[in-house]
């Protein structure tokens, strides 16, 4: 099963002719992801590493049957390509996009949010690594190896915490059903409990991971999820104890502007839910290790 | 990215919205003229610096005649003024804002910004202005109005109607208020603008309604197309560190503490700095080089590191995903064989080719500490640092 992405996903690649796009591409073919075209208007007709490219996202999802795309269209278009792919019925949309302006992020949302919920395109993203289901499909930039496939559920904003969080797991043995990242933008596709959701209807899901940080109210709002709707267990971590108020840690989105943004207030309010919470960054596996014993 | 006062004042009347007259100063000269040029009694020196709560710390002077706009101006130029918000090290005024005395009936608060939560514009407002809204937000939460706008349609003339009667105004000067209201929304809207702030919004003696100060954040991610905002960025009001390390691509935010520290990824970045604290130390910095950390790039982030004379030691962690540990090695190796190093380096490094990289570092003869995990590594790191701080001391004794 796993969450949003397997080994029957059909992904087509915004932006595939470009230097990032392309590169990527590739990669996730290599992993035996099934990417089946790119698009990039004007230079539909051609090919690109042995697949069709189109001009536009509805040809492309026609003519392949495709049903999930990856954005990696430069900041001042990406808005745009995401809301095409909704419109032209790609179900699952990752966005890689750093760098996108918050006002586009608010019409995509509100864009998105006009569609019926059983036709609405599910986004994650932008500026985030990506959407991993390891052994099955990987739709992202990940390195690829350092996932071992399981049943621990790993929901982050951040990329390469994200790998260490994997890594740490696979030194014990821990395998992952999927990852995803939710990027470190103010305004995402998906938020922590979005994600949460999916993974609590999953059956290869057995707990999940949820790496957040500091800057605004999303762990929080998971954490109440968590404690009213689901029945598997949730582990976290917060990072930026060190932050301090009103600088921005590299993310857009990590900032603390208001109370309750801090990663200490987020820690204590989450351990008030139930949430099972990492000492530190270096004992995410084994915090995850302690808990799946007990289930 | 933050403006000063005089120019969000400027965009904002470009929008509609009253204020008082005023005019720029950079010498006490300039500043007499201007308050010759508006007339009057009374007017306020005000010195711009990217920071609220300048009142609190001096840096707004009521002066009531010619003379005492000089002095006022003469003490604020090149003066370095310390807020709850500049934090200790300050911002030095290096502008003046001359504006005319205001006689003010009533104070309010009013704000629009990007809510996360909604991901909505909400607009905010208060007919307790001129306090701070943090603590109003917490001890009176009933006095502050907030009203969500529908991205769709944007603000309609009935929420303007409703968040002028929230703030107390009469019925007389509502048409006005409605007109600066949806003045800020359409300046928000059009200039991408992240925060905009007026407080106080004030009502004169004679009725009008007048913006006494604004604040305005634009989102960073917008400025490829607010070319006319990028064009007032002051680099005077921001840390010269980060600027350097923007221009160079990096994300750099330095901290009070000893151990400089070099990563990969703001995510990862903020763990490890969280490892060192638990471990016992104190970060130096926030760094992140990215991905493509090349051998160029990481010899900059290095200097950079480097530059803060506090730095008694540095931890340099790096997950490799599409950048590899045998090229980041590599890297790493040619920055300290061209950097004169006094401080002890630790590396960690994982994810792809790691083990290259470790040969790398091995065998290149350098004194670099090396760890396998983000727990070691940051225990080395406080190790190191101790040392260093006890040789010190030591040295000092004898």
């Amino acid at each position: 099963m796993a969450i949003f992405i397997n080994e029957t996903t059909r992904i087509i690649v915004q932006g595939i002719t470009g230097k990032i796009g392309s590169f990527h591409a590739e990669d996730m073919l290599k992993y035996g992801s099934k990417v089946v075209g790119g698009v990039t208007p004007g230079k539909g007709g051609q090919s690109h590493l042995g697949l069709p490219v189109f001009n536009t996202v509805k040809e492309a999802v026609q003519a392949t049957g495709a049903d999930a795309s990856i954005v990696f269209v430069p900041p001042a278009f990406a808005a745009d390509s995401i809301m095409e792919a909704a419109d032209a019925g790609i179900r699952y949309c990752v966005s890689i996009t750093d760098g996108i302006p918050t006002q586009d992020m608010m019409t995509v949302k509100n864009f998105l949010r006009r569609f019926p919920v059983d036709q609405r395109m599910i986004l994650t993203g932008p500026n985030c690594a990506g959407t991993i289901s390891p052994g099955r499909s990987m739709l992202g930039i990940m390195p690829g190896h350092i996932y071992l496939p399981g049943h621990v559920g790993i929901v982050g904003r951040s990329g390469t915490l994200g790998y260490e969080a994997a890594d740490q797991l696979k030194r014990l043995g821990i395998g992952v059903s999927t990852s995803v990242g939710i990027g470190g933008d103010p305004i995402n596709g998906s938020s922590h409990r979005d994600v949460l959701e999916q993974f609590e209807q999953d059956p290869d899901t057995h707990v999940v991971l949820m790496i957040g940080e500091i800057g605004g109210p999303q762990e929080v709002e998971a954490g109440l999820f968590a404690k009213k709707y689901m029945g598997k267990p949730v582990v976290a971590y917060i990072a930026g104890l060190t932050a301090p108020e009103g600088r921005r840690m590299g993310h857009a989105g990590a900032i603390i502007s208001s109370a309750g943004e801090s990663a200490a207030e987020k820690v204590a309010l989450l351990k008030d839910l139930g949430v099972t919470i990492c000492p530190t960054p270096a004992a995410m596996g084994v915090t995850v290790a302690q808990v799946l014993a007990r289930f | 990215m933050d403006i000063h006062e005089y120019q969000a004042k400027e965009l904002l009347s470009g929008y509609g919205v009253k204020i008082a007259e005023g005019g720029l100063a950079y010498s006490p000269e300039d500043a007499v003229q201007r308050a010759r040029e508006i007339g009057g009694h009374i007017w306020a020196v005000k010195a711009q610096i990217h920071s609220g709560a300048r009142g609190k710390a001096g840096g707004i002077k009521i002066c009531k005649t010619h003379d005492e706009v000089e002095a006022a101006a003469s003490h604020l130029l090149g003066k370095r003024l310390v807020t709850h918000q500049t934090g200790p090290a300050g911002k030095v005024c290096s502008r003046l804002y001359v504006e005319a005395g205001t006689e003010i009936a009533k104070e309010l608060y009013f704000c629009f910004l990007v809510d996360r939560s909604s991901e909505r514009i909400v607009m905010v407002g208060s007919a307790q202005g001129g306090m701070d809204i943090e603590e109003l937000a917490v001890s009176q939460p009933d006095a502050i109005k907030k009203i969500y706008i529908e991205p769709a349609v944007g603000l309609q003339d009935y929420q303007a109607r409703e968040m002028a009667f929230a703030l107390g105004l009469d019925a007389e000067i509502l048409s006005h208020a409605v007109k600066t209201i949806k003045g800020c929304y359409n300046a928000l809207r059009a200039l991408d603008v992240s925060m905009l702030e007026i407080n106080p919004l004030v009502v004169t003696r004679s009725g009008e309604l007048l913006a006494l100060d604004a604040k305005m954040g634009f989102d960073d991610n917008a400025l490829f197309r607010q070319q006319k905002i990028s064009e007032l960025r002051d680099k005077t009001q921001e840390d010269p560190r980060e600027m350097a390390a923007a221009d160079r691509g990096l994300s750099y935010v330095g901290l009070d503490g000893d151990i400089g520290c070099m990563i990969n990824g703001a995510g990862l970045a903020m763990a490890t700095m969280d490892m060192i604290k638990l471990a016992g130390g104190e970060p130096a910095n926030f760094l992140d080089v990215g991905g493509g950390a090349s051998a160029e790039r990481t010899e900059k982030a290095f200097r950079l590191v480097l530059a803060d004379q506090n730095v008694k030691a540095m931890l340099v962690n790096i997950f490799a995903g599409i950048n590899r540990c045998d090229w980041i090695a590599e890297g790493v190796v040619q920055a300290v064989r061209k950097i004169d190093m006094k401080v002890p380096l630790i590396v960690r490094l994982s994810g792809t080719n790691v083990a290259e990289g470790q040969r790398i570092i091995a065998e290149s003869g350098l004194p670099i500490i090396t760890a396998d995990t983000l727990a070691e590594a940051a225990e080395k790191a406080v190790q190191a640092r101790n040392a260093v701080v006890a040789q010190a001391a030591a040295a000092q004794e004898i």
